[in-house]
């Protein structure tokens, strides 16, 4: 499969967008900061809510087991899935059994991870994804590119063709209120007809068997206000251990998603509503793998706000879909070799190291050293390429012999300076591509320092 | 084995270090003026508010606000609001939610408001359709103005999540802060995504429970 470098060309080829979606990611970023400096608590914040996240994962069955118990309690079914296939045949088969033809689903990622839709689809169901970037996408038939923005790589004018095709909107039009009041009456229809409403999970209380879902635009509150089936997907990572614990998390995520002081619906289900079913399916699908590593545990801590994405310089200049994976930025980094290293294999390294990911983000996960240890783990596996591993095996044999390194330094010197650009900037050279190599000076350090002891 | 015991097992298969619970109990931030603060988050957050001395003033000041005298359909849940009969919409004669699709006002009572966030809690406890408070176009929200905590963490003790109607009995709670919004076009803030296009909060100061 085609490493991350690869398949950024397409987004990289196009100056012009690549700084449009630098820009609007370095934004939020910077409406995150500002939110977050304006409270004094928020390193006390980010280190309670870790060590909260921490201890909930490292007692993880004991929780499961409270959670599953509380939920019962309150009338709901609760099922288990230790794949992204058996979470899809649960889901179908609920559905089924409730004749239900139309579903209305809102934002979760763990339900693309699992490619529910097209599971369901396949059963002859219609699925809406009923936020409105997610809509956008799914109409564009596309992946979301960021797990809170999923149309950020999306121009307005795209918008408005494919809701000119879709939704029956002007032709031409690009004004966002318009086409977000078009995408209202439209998504308004659906939720009036859906006989089933998905969601995802942001946090299961386990002391109460309840679960909260957050979201700006109230879709999953419409979309599980009026049918009677509600089916919540969640990860067995999404766990907290009671109320109180909400309240670090719920002054976190926005805040760190989007710098909002909290979501405009935070939303906490406890049973189903009057007359209705409720159903939890409980996900593994790979989580349960991750606990038993040192290195790795405490990704299991992460609340998906995006924030190391928006802060991330390889995430804001490749665009979301350079990375393949279901969760992008550093954070899928780290979590996409976790459930499949062949194929995530070039991501850890589709990474600067800066470390400004570990620096925002709200749980404390020290992502650039999980990055960092996931490329020696790629090392370790096999699974470099040779144009990774040949340059470092000439590399160190040069750097262990300082006649070698005199000699090729030399060289490398004045071919810089004689060669003609062509051959400098060959294609084998992937220094050379996007960006100018450095002028190479007439002496080298050395030279200068045997000057300098010359009186 | 199912599904349940494969996964618990996988868990416990790994030797973890455990990792304490913290204290829960610190520093958290606390405002000179709570209600001044709830007023400014919640104009940050896109919805208008203000304090007021009684129902009656809130009755009154319905009409100043937009859209409201053309409204054909206004639900209350809060006793005491004036309401012309031919628009009043009992929410106890509706069977099926999906007929309040054409609800204009929705006017409901809030249990508190946080001063940090602008956000209100309001459950499901009063309301026969919860429905009523995503799908109504306008919803109006009715709090104490006794009623207002510094943040969140002062807030979920009051939710009664653990004890109350809620582990009784199914229920449910939310959370709003200011009107349903969206940014998903080029990052640009569109008020009335699916939810309310509006909201707007009185603080009563003369209101029974």
């Amino acid at each position: 499969m085609a490493g991350h470098a690869t398949l950024a060309k397409d987004f990289v080829a196009n100056d012009e967008r690549a700084h449009w979606h630098d820009k609007a990611l370095w934004f939020v970023r910077h409406k995150r900061d500002n939110i977050s400096h304006s409270l004094p608590e928020w390193e006390t914040l980010r280190e309670t809510a870790s060590q909260v996240k921490l201890h909930t994962i490292t007692h993880l069955a004991k929780y499961l087991e409270e959670f599953e118990a509380n939920a019962k309690k309150l009338g709901v079914h609760v099922h288990w899935a230790s794949n992204a296939a058996e979470h899809n045949e649960i889901v179908l088969r609920i559905l089924q059994q409730h004749n239900v033809k139309r579903v209305v689903k809102s934002k979760s990622m763990l339900t693309e991870e699992c490619h529910l839709n097209p599971h369901l689809e396949a059963a002859g169901m219609e699925v809406v994804d009923t936020d409105l970037g997610e809509r956008i996408v799914q109409l564009q038939k596309e992946a979301p590119s960021h797990i809170v923005l999923p149309a950020i790589h999306i121009k307005k004018e795209e918008v408005g063709e494919v809701f000119h095709q879709f939704l029956d909107t002007e032709k031409g039009a690009s004004d966002p209120g318009y086409l977000t009041e078009a995408a209202r009456q439209h998504l308004r229809e659906n939720f009036l007809a859906a006989d089933a409403g998905i969601t995802g999970v942001n946090f299961g209380i386990a002391a109460t068997g309840g679960f909260v879902v957050c979201t700006n635009e109230g879709n999953a509150d419409l979309g599980t206000a009026l049918p009677n089936l509600h089916i919540a997907c969640m990860g067995i990572e999404k766990l907290i251990p009671a109320p109180e614990h909400l309240s670090l998390f719920t002054r976190l995520l926005a805040r760190s998603a989007t710098g909002q002081p909290i979501t405009t619906y935070t939303s906490h289900f406890h049973g189903p509503k009057p007359g209705g079913e409720m159903h939890i399916v409980l996900v593994d699908n790979g989580r349960s793998n991750i606990l038993g590593s040192d290195e790795f545990r405490s990704s299991l801590s992460c609340i998906r706000c995006g924030a190391c994405m928006n802060t991330c310089p390889v995430y804001r200049r490749s665009g979301g879909h350079s990375y393949q994976s279901t969760v992008p930025g550093p954070i899928g980094s780290i979590l996409g070799p976790a459930s499949d290293p062949a194929k995530h294999s070039s991501l850890p390294f589709a990474c600067s190291l800066c470390g400004s990911c570990t620096d925002v983000c709200p749980v404390k996960i020290d992502l650039h050293h999980q990055l960092l240890t996931w490329r020696r783990e790629i090392y370790v596996r096999g699974l470099l390429p040779l144009s990774k591993t040949f340059p470092m095996k000439v590399m160190s044999k040069v750097f262990q012999h300082p006649g070698l390194y005199a000699f090729g330094g030399g060289i490398a010197r004045k071919a810089l300076r004689v060669m003609p650009r062509w051959m400098i900037y060959n294609p084998l050279n992937s220094w050379g591509r996007k960006r100018e190599l450095p002028e190479a000076p007439k002496e080298s350090f050395r030279d200068l320092y045997k000057k300098r002891k010359r009186p | 084995m199912s599904s349940r015991d494969t996964i618990l097992k996988s868990i416990n298969r790994h030797l973890v270090p455990a990792v304490p619970l913290p204290d829960m109990n610190q520093d958290w931030i606390k405002f000179d003026n709570p209600t001044e603060q709830f007023l400014t988050m919640l104009s940050a957050v896109g919805g208008r508010g203000e304090v007021v001395a009684s129902l009656e003033d809130v009755s009154r000041k319905l009409h100043e606000e937009p859209h409201y005298d053309d409204a054909q359909q206004i639900c209350s849940l809060v006793s005491g609001i004036d309401i012309a009969s031919d628009k009043r919409i009992d929410l106890d004669a509706i069977d099926d939610p999906h007929d309040l699709k054409d609800v204009d006002f929705a006017i409901v009572p809030g249990e508190f408001a946080v001063a940090e966030n602008g956000a209100i809690w309001v459950t499901d406890a009063v309301v026969r359709h919860k429905a009523l408070y995503f799908i109504a176009q306008h919803v109006v929200i009715v709090v104490k103005a006794s009623e207002i905590l510094h943040n969140m963490h002062e807030a979920y003790p009051r939710t009664g999540l653990e004890t109350d109607g809620f582990q009784q009995a199914p229920h449910f709670g939310v959370f709003i802060s200011g009107p349903s919004k969206t940014a998903d076009i080029e990052q640009s803030l569109v008020i009335g995504a699916h939810g309310a296009r509006s909201l707007r909060v009185f603080l009563v100061e003369e209101m029974q429970n």
